[in-house]
């Protein structure tokens, strides 16, 4: 019994030092161990430095200079965001981005799921039904822009011929102030639903059966088995595309800008819009970094709720 | 287990080393040559191999320049001025040393310092005296120097398809030469039905505020003008109230326009080539477009000066040169557009090669010089023409009457303002053009403001 004792004395006064030794050993040998993980995570975060992150500093001090990239660059402090806020569309570019995001999360937000439940549904034909809905989203957007400027062409445009069949009256699709965003937001939908969709597939197939079952056995009609066990099993990956969708529509470009050029008077001129024409139409990108950082903190905001949500559920 | 983790590390190592030596070799600068006195140059607006015939003598010719220029060596790059990467393309030093610009972008390319001052060096240049002033004129900054040498040339007027003119009971050879006669032509050319439209202009992407221009001079008017040293805007006028008036009652009163709106160039040129459109507003260069773009014939159209008899917007292309480069590539890129682009020696030779292969001759374009320089190549022209140049009659005729004006300072951002104006009349019935035009033209004397 003693002898434990007395050989655990010597032993515990030198355990600190062996203990310390092989720590440090430990600790080199994880190091070592590590340091391939290391040399990617270096190459990966060189690679984040120099093509993510010093383009946006450099966008953050764009926007407080004058740049002709000719001559050094002259700092003018606010003036740049000054004559942005003075810029009577930027707050109609605004506007205009709220109402195209708050259209798009109507229709864009709610197609896709309707979507997902409805093919859920079918026992035949899936894939190739799955296929279709995704099929727009192989075509390349000027593809898809020129497909609905035809389908809008309020002369022999599809849209107004089916309505003239229907005995109702033609439409000016684009060339109205009032329908033109909400011709946008539908191609936009058309477009870009696919993807959504077939997320929701795939969390819809990761219910579980028996929630279903035993609502049924319960009597739930589908509007119920809807509610109570699809919405909430759903209300994650949801809430996730709600926010993706957000910060996808609020940098919309494309639409507008091949469909309707920002108009009719300014009626679909969006922030990304206005952006471009700061930048490549007036080459002014002291003015386009600017309104470029305020669209940064903006999303950034929407990001920031994003990785919240997502922290913990990863 | 250890063999597999040094082969890991060595991966790594070498996908850092990869990654390292690429952004190294990205920072890299072209070596400036002159070793043995040859001055290698970059240019741009060689002709993109789609166009097999145009690329192939463009580079006979940088061939033929290196022989007779023994001392000059050209590296020729496709393209052209693209705003989209032209700053991107001076910052990172890869702009090219000679780059083609539109006559819009000069006067903002110099204002930046995004051009080099090229006065010193075309005092000696052959034919420099030849060029017209007022394309020069382009190319001079505020402080009187000259940053660049003009290539092309045009003027608007009025595009117009024969063939419809023919089924609409019109005469072809006697287009309409005031907007009232545009406006029963258009209702002429309408009425053959079947999606047929008489007249169609642009509202999008800043060509709407350029042709709303165009319409403004031609119905004498101004966009915009200096008073005691200040830019004003000068559209809320007469001119321009007749503009909107006529645009409205075309769309609206005649339905002659087309119901489709918010039109550009391409949009526009396809409703030609469609053989749907009766006339347009365009400078001839937009015939050969047509014509190589939808396989159509020449004969098939013609062209008409500015309607109104007051003046037509001009407008064309040029070379402008790297403020980074040195003198002697300077030097060399004078010589190279001298030679290629401004050579009233050369172009009985070129004509004489071109005229065979579909490459037009004879469109009434490119008018750059004074005298007898522009005498000699008119002459050349009309041997080798193979376009009907009786078609372009009117507006060649027409044209010589007009004053010719450019477009205003700021052009791009006053577009975009006046994009919206005609975008209004075009797309609602009930515009106010006095309200249109007092609202846009506070929103330019805004612009305008800026302007030194």
């Amino acid at each position: 019994m003693a002898a434990p004792t007395l050989t655990r004395t010597p032993t515990s006064s030198a355990e600190p030092r062996t203990a310390g030794g092989g720590d440090q050993r430990r600790r080199r040998c994880r190091i070592r161990e590590n340091l391939t993980a290391y040399a990617f995570l270096g190459a990966g975060l060189l690679c984040f430095a120099v093509f993510s992150w010093s383009p946006i500093v450099r966008g953050l001090l764009l926007g407080f200079q004058q740049v002709s990239f000719a001559q050094p660059a002259t700092w003018v402090g606010w003036e740049n965001y000054r004559r942005l806020f003075d810029d009577p569309l930027f707050l109609t570019a605004w506007k205009n981005t709220g109402y195209f995001t708050l259209l798009a999360l109507v229709f864009g937000f709610a197609a896709p799921f309707v979507t997902a439940v409805v093919l859920n549904e079918f026992r035949h034909a899936r894939a190739y039904l799955r296929m279709t809905v995704y099929l727009p989203v192989m075509l390349p957007p000027i593809v898809t822009m020129l497909l609905w400027r035809w389908f809008y062409d309020p002369g022999p445009g599809l849209f107004n011929n089916v309505l003239k069949l229907l005995h109702l009256p033609g439409q000016q699709w684009l060339e109205s102030e009032n329908l033109a965003m909400l011709s946008l937001v539908l191609v936009s939908t058309w477009a870009n639903m696919g993807t959504t969709t077939l997320i929701y597939l795939a969390a819809l197939g990761s219910i579980p059966g028996e929630l279903y079952e035993a609502a049924e056995l319960d009597g739930a009609s589908i509007r119920r088995r809807l509610w109570h066990v699809t919405i909430p099993q759903l209300r994650f990956i949801l809430m996730i595309t709600l926010l993706l969708q957000i910060i996808g529509t609020m940098q919309v470009f494309i639409e507008p800008y091949v469909m309707t050029g920002g108009g009719p008077d300014d009626a679909t001129v969006t922030v990304l819009l206005l952006l471009y024409r700061y930048a490549f139409v007036y080459n002014d990108f002291g003015l386009a970094s600017a309104m470029s950082t305020v669209l940064f903190l903006v999303l950034g905001l929407f990001a920031g709720i994003y990785l919240r949500l997502t922290r913990g559920k990863g | 287990m250890a063999v597999t983790q040094g082969r890991r590390r060595l991966i790594a190592a070498g996908v850092a080393c990869a990654l390292m030596g690429g952004l190294a070799a990205c920072g890299g600068q072209s070596s400036e040559a002159g070793k043995d006195g040859v001055v290698t140059i970059t240019v741009n607006g060689m002709p993109p191999k789609t166009q097999p015939v145009d690329r192939k003598y463009f580079e006979e010719d940088v061939k033929a320049f290196e022989k007779s220029h023994p001392k000059i060596r050209i590296d020729a790059r496709e393209g052209q001025m693209d705003p989209q990467t032209f700053s991107a393309k001076l910052a990172g030093g890869q702009l090219e040393d000679v780059y083609y610009v539109y006559f819009t972008d000069p006067a903002g390319l110099i204002q930046r310092g995004q051009g080099a001052d090229i006065t010193p060096y075309v005092k000696s240049m052959a034919y420099y005296d030849d060029v017209k002033p007022e394309f020069l004129k382009v190319f001079t900054g505020p402080d009187g120097k000259i940053y660049g040498l003009p290539n092309g040339q045009y003027s608007l007027g009025l595009v117009y398809n024969r063939d419809l003119f023919k089924k609409a009971g019109l005469d072809p050879d006697k287009p309409p030469a005031t907007w009232e006669e545009v406006r029963q032509a258009a209702k002429k050319i309408s009425a053959l039905g079947d999606g047929t439209v008489g007249y169609a202009d642009y509202s999008k992407n800043n060509q709407g505020g350029w042709h709303f221009t165009s319409w403004v001079y031609s119905m004498g008017g101004d966009i915009a003008v200096r008073k005691d040293g200040r830019w004003k805007a000068a559209f809320d006028s007469e001119a321009g109230r007749n503009t909107l008036r006529m645009l409205h009652d075309m769309r609206w009163t005649d339905d002659t326009m087309g119901s489709r709106q918010l039109l550009q160039i391409d949009d526009v040129q396809k409703m030609m080539g469609a053989g749907k459109l009766g006339m347009y507003m365009a400078g001839p260069d937009n015939i050969p477009t047509i014509v190589k773009q939808f396989e159509r014939k020449y004969e098939e159209y013609g062209v008409a000066a500015m309607p109104g008899g007051r003046a037509t917007l001009g407008g064309g292309n040029g070379f402008m040169f790297n403020p980074k480069a040195s003198p002697e590539k300077i030097k060399a890129g004078i010589e190279w557009v001298q030679w290629k682009y401004l050579n009233p020696d050369r172009t009985a030779l070129e004509d004489k090669r071109a005229s065979g292969n579909g490459v037009p001759i004879g469109l009434p374009l490119d008018r750059l010089f004074t005298g007898q320089a522009q005498a000699e190549q008119d002459a050349a022209h009309a041997m080798y023409s193979n376009v009907p140049q009786g078609n372009y009659k009117p507006f060649v005729e027409g044209n010589a009457r007009l004053e010719q004006k450019v477009e205003p300072p700021n052009a791009q951002q006053i577009y975009t303002v006046l994009d919206g104006v005609m975008q209004a009349v075009l797309t609602k019935k009930d515009a106010d053009p006095d309200k249109l035009l007092s609202e846009a033209a506070k929103k330019v004397d805004g612009i305008l403001a800026t302007v030194k």
